[in-house]
Parts: structure tokens; sequence; C-alpha cells
């Protein structure tokens, strides 16, 4: 990065507003490409890390998710079990990579689910406008005023607890949110004068949603998605946490966490390192979900 | 023990008990489960037109009563989070903005993407590790005192912050450029004044408006952070109505919650309304 100059002064506000006025510092910095930015690689390759430790969790640990050993219970971190063992001499790195597909089946059934009913939803307000618009939104609305985790939580209710009534729950929640910015992005394609000459030159509405505005409003969508994906884990995870998804035992992120608590004084690492893997899961993907903009 | 996880709804579950299949149906009966289901539909519906939420499955009482009795526990919560959040979330937004495109700025916006991403029963997990095992400064579990509230109130606070220092941020850079401030400065009032009355004050409106649309997610979160700390309050009340599949109760606890949402929505538009005197009309005056 260029040098810039720099404001003199001791009082805060004055620099501050001097920065303010200083071209250099006004400019918006240059698009990057996502491989110039080392927090988004970053990002990429922990998410790219899990999803490989899902998929080699039988080669890698191949004594399985469930192999306890009580002779082993509440190690420390050390060799031969990376990351400690939990009160029934589990392995925890083991059950976080096997956690690992619970975790990322679970977000991505739910974020298929969100995008499934969003987009169609937000696109079809947005694209046409009109009665339709109005209608569908305060569809959306009336959706919305139900805090997202509530809403999970009623959906969870009535499906009975389960990893399936998880990933519905959470899609559901977070479909009305993306159905809110797909109409938004939509919205703000079809006053371009490229959709008016479309228009003019007899596309159909049916062609104009998905030749014209569809491509130009990926970008965006996706992007959204994205962030939607941190939202989903984050949630699915605490419905998961509070006993209301998989079954007892089952490592899953949020559930391992749970079984962990009872053990924090003695063995901290079976909560913190599932919590650990969680938390940079969600932060790569709203880190990721912010760049791609 | 019966496992709740796998528990039917309740009337199933008085069978599961031991009870006579009479038994059972006559609570069917009682409860009025054998009804068409539009029927008992607009029988909530005119119930609650009454203020009346139905009859836990469970216990047998009054919804309204239950979720009552919890709802000061979560409030007190809720509230104590918001304050926190916000006192934190507008600290930091400020650093960042007045120290903008610097470290300073690095380092607060990387702690409030922190807040945002964080799950509650983790960063909740990790203060009970620190502050009461480590430190034994706060208890980890349980209600009652304040001692028992700063915890739960700071996590969740924590969480909010994020979104509430963000959007601080943006909002004081672009107070920073009216000229208000700047004549401000000419006239050499001191800062904390400066910042206080005139760049915080309309800066801050917008961030109360986002503090009301996240209180979805602090109800939410408050759930979580019960579940974690060991509190009494909705939360708690919400997942055990869940696992036994109580329905009446979950029905009552959602409904409350979004009750109390749209509330804070109105609500925060008057707050804004008073802070922001740019947006009143003239009929509002003063």
């Amino acid at each position: 990065m260029a040098r810039v100059p720099r404001c003199p002064g001791q009082n805060v506000l004055a620099r501050a507003l001097c920065a303010l006025a200083i071209p250099q510092l006004q400019a918006v910095a240059p698009r990057r490409s996502l491989w110039r930015q080392p927090l988004a690689l970053f990002s990429l390759l922990w998410l790219a890390t899990i999803a490989l430790g899902a998929v080699l969790a039988p080669y890698l640990a191949p004594a399985g998710p469930l192999a306890a050993d009580p002779s082993r219970a509440l190690l420390p971190p050390g060799a031969g079990n990376w990351l400690g063992t939990d009160f029934l001499g589990r392995d925890v790195l083991a059950r976080l990579l096997w956690g690992g597909r619970w975790t990322l089946r679970m977000g991505a059934e739910a974020l298929i689910l969100a995008v499934g009913v969003g987009l169609p939803l937000g696109l079809a307000a947005g694209g046409t406008g009109g009665l339709r618009d109005a209608v569908l939104m305060r569809l959306v609305d009336a959706w919305l005023a139900f805090p997202g985790l509530l809403l999970a939580m009623a959906v969870v209710a009535i499906l009975g607890p389960g990893l399936s009534s998880v990933a519905v729950a959470v899609g559901l929640a977070a479909a009305a949110p993306y159905a809110r910015v797909a109409r938004a992005t939509a919205r703000e394609i079809r006053v371009q004068p490229y959709i008016d000459a479309a228009r003019a030159v007899g596309a159909s509405s049916w062609r104009i949603l998905l030749r014209h505005i569809l491509p130009n409003a990926a970008p965006a969508l996706v992007a959204f998605a994205v962030t939607q994906l941190g939202w989903v884990l984050l949630n699915g995870a605490a419905l998961n946490f509070l006993g209301l998804g998989v079954p007892p035992g089952t490592p899953e992120w949020g559930a391992m966490l749970a079984e962990g608590r009872a053990y924090l004084r003695d063995a901290p690492w079976a909560a913190v390192a599932p919590g650990a893997a969680l938390t940079l899961t969600i932060l790569a993907a709203n880190i990721l979900g912010d760049r791609i903009r | 023990m019966i496992s709740p996880a796998t528990a039917a709804p309740a009337p199933t579950l008085l069978a599961a008990s031991g009870a006579s299949p009479e038994e059972v149906a006559r609570r069917r009966a009682q409860l009025g489960l054998d009804d068409p289901l539009p029927v008992q539909y607009i029988r909530y519906l005119t119930d609650l037109a009454r203020g009346d939420l139905g009859v836990s499955w469970l216990h047998g009482r009054s919804v309204g009563r239950m979720v009552l009795e919890q709802l000061p526990a979560t409030a007190e919560l809720a509230l104590a989070a918001t304050a926190f959040g916000a006192l934190l979330g507008v600290a930091l937004g400020l650093l960042a903005a007045l120290y903008r495109e610097t470290w300073v700025d690095t380092l607060t916006t990387g702690l409030a993407v922190l807040g945002l991403s964080t799950p509650v029963f983790w960063s909740g997990l990790l203060a009970i590790l620190l502050f009461s095992l480590h430190l034994r400064w706060f208890p980890s579990a349980g209600g009652g005192d304040l001692r028992h509230l700063v915890l739960p109130a700071a996590t969740l606070g924590f969480a909010l912050s994020g979104s509430v220092a963000r959007l601080v941020r943006a909002q004081v850079v672009e107070v920073l450029r009216m000229p208000f401030v700047m004549a401000a400065l000419a006239r050499g009032l001191p800062l904390w004044r400066i910042l206080l009355v005139h760049v915080l004050r309309p800066a801050v409106g917008p961030a109360v408006a986002v503090m009301a649309l996240q209180l979805g997610f602090l109800l939410g979160g408050a759930v979580v952070t019960e579940s974690v700390f060991a509190r009494q309050g909705l939360g708690r009340l919400a997942v055990q109505a869940i696992l036994w599949r109580d329905l009446p109760v979950v029905r009552g606890v959602v409904l409350v919650g979004a009750l109390a949402y749209l509330l804070t929505g109105l609500l925060a538009d008057l707050i804004q309304v008073w802070l922001d005197p740019r947006l009143r009309g003239e009929e509002a005056g003063s």
C-alpha cells in the first residue's frame, strides 16, 4: 500500500477530520481479487480443511468417533491425543473430524432450503413489483416478525427433535431474510436501462427474470448466501447445544460442547475444542461473505 | 426415566407412564385434542383474543401464567445485555471511526466481527472457565443477585456489540463530514462534549433501530445463554416444552417473543426521533 500523508496534532477529533479531508484516505480501496486477500484466503482454506477432514474422517481417524477407552478418560492434549480425550476416553480430535460431517451436512441442507425458498420468493416479488410484490412481502414481514432462533425452535417443536428437524427449522428461519435481500437486489436491477431495453425488444417477464435479473443479481446473492451459512451454522449448533437436535453422544460440535460442559473443570479441552472449530468456521463464512461482494 | 428427546406429545406420554386407555382418552377430550384441527385453531384464536394462551399439556397450568413467571428473569438478562452491548458497541465504533484506517480501526472492527461470529454458548463457556473456575470472580451458574447477572449479560452483550460497532463506525464517519462538527471544534468546545453531544447523538440513532431489530437475536441468544449459565427464564421453559412436545407452552413463548420484538421496533422509532432532532416533523415541535 502506498504511503499516505499523516495528520499531525494532539486532538483526536481534529486528526480524524483532517484524515477525512485527505483524498488518498478517501479513496475506496481498489478491488483486489480474492487470492490477494490473506484473510479471505485463510477463511477459504479453513473451510476446505474442515470439509476435507469430514470427508477423510474414516481414514484420518479409523477408530471412529465413538471408540471409547475409559482408562484414558479426560486426558489432556498430548501425543496420541492431540486435542485430549473426553469423559469416556474418546479422542476429541477424532470426534471433531467426524463431527464436521454432521455440522456441514446440516449447514448445507439448511442453506439449500433457505435459498430454495427465499430466492424464488424474493425474485418473484422484486422482479415484477405490483400486487404480487405487496402480497409476498407482507407474508415475509409476518415471517420476520418472529425472531430467528425462536421461529426455528417452534418448527423443531412441531417436527419433533432431530437433526433433520434442525436443518429444516434453521433453513426456514433463514429463508425470510434471504427473500428480502433477493427482492432488494432484484428491484435495484429492474430499474436499469438494459432491462427496459430487453422489455422493449419483447422479452417475456420470465426471460427477463431468469436471463437478465438473475445473472446480474448473482454476486450479491452468493455473498449473502455465504453470510447466511454462518448464521445457519451458528443457530443449528445452538439448537444441538440445547439438546433439540442430534441424540446424546453424537459427535456434532454443538452437542459435543454441551457434553463437555459438565467436565469443564477437569477437561476444558473437550468443550473448548469443538467451540473453537465452530467459531472459526462461522468466522470464515462471515469473512468470505463479506469479501466476495 | 423416559428420554425426553424421544417423547411424543404429552397425552401419549401419559399412556407411556402407565395410564389406562380410558384415562388417556379422557385427557385428550379434556384438552380438546379430538376436535378437527380447524375447530382447535379457531378455539385457540378466540381464546387468544381474550388474552388466554391456553393450558400446558404437561402441567395443566395456564400458559400465560407460566410465561409471566419466567418473563422477568429473561427481561433482566436482555436489558443488562443490551446495556452492555450498546456501551461496548458504541465505544468500539467511535474508536474505529476516529482512528479510521489505522491499526485501532482494524483491531476494533476485528473484535466486532468476532462478536458476531462467536456462538454465545462458546464465549459463555470461556467466560465461565476464566472468570468463575480460574479467577473465581463470579459464580458460574444460577440466578438471584447481580453477581449472577454479570457473566451472562457480558456474554450476550459481547455478541450484540459487533453489529452495533459496525453501524456506529459508519454513522460516525458520516457525521464527522458534517460542517457542524468542524464548527464545534473551531469554537474550542471540549472534546468530550463534541463527541458526546454533536457526534454521537445523531450517529447513535440508526444504531438504536438496529438494536431493536437485534432484539430477535437477543431473545434467541438469551435462550441459549440461560442454558449455558443454568438460569431461570423463558429459554429454559421453551427448551423443556419442546423436549416434552408441550406445544401450547412453545406457542406461548414464541408469541410473547414476537410481541416483544414488534413493541421494541416501535419503541426504537420513538427513541430515534428523540435522539436525532433532524427526524422531527414540524408538529413534533420542541
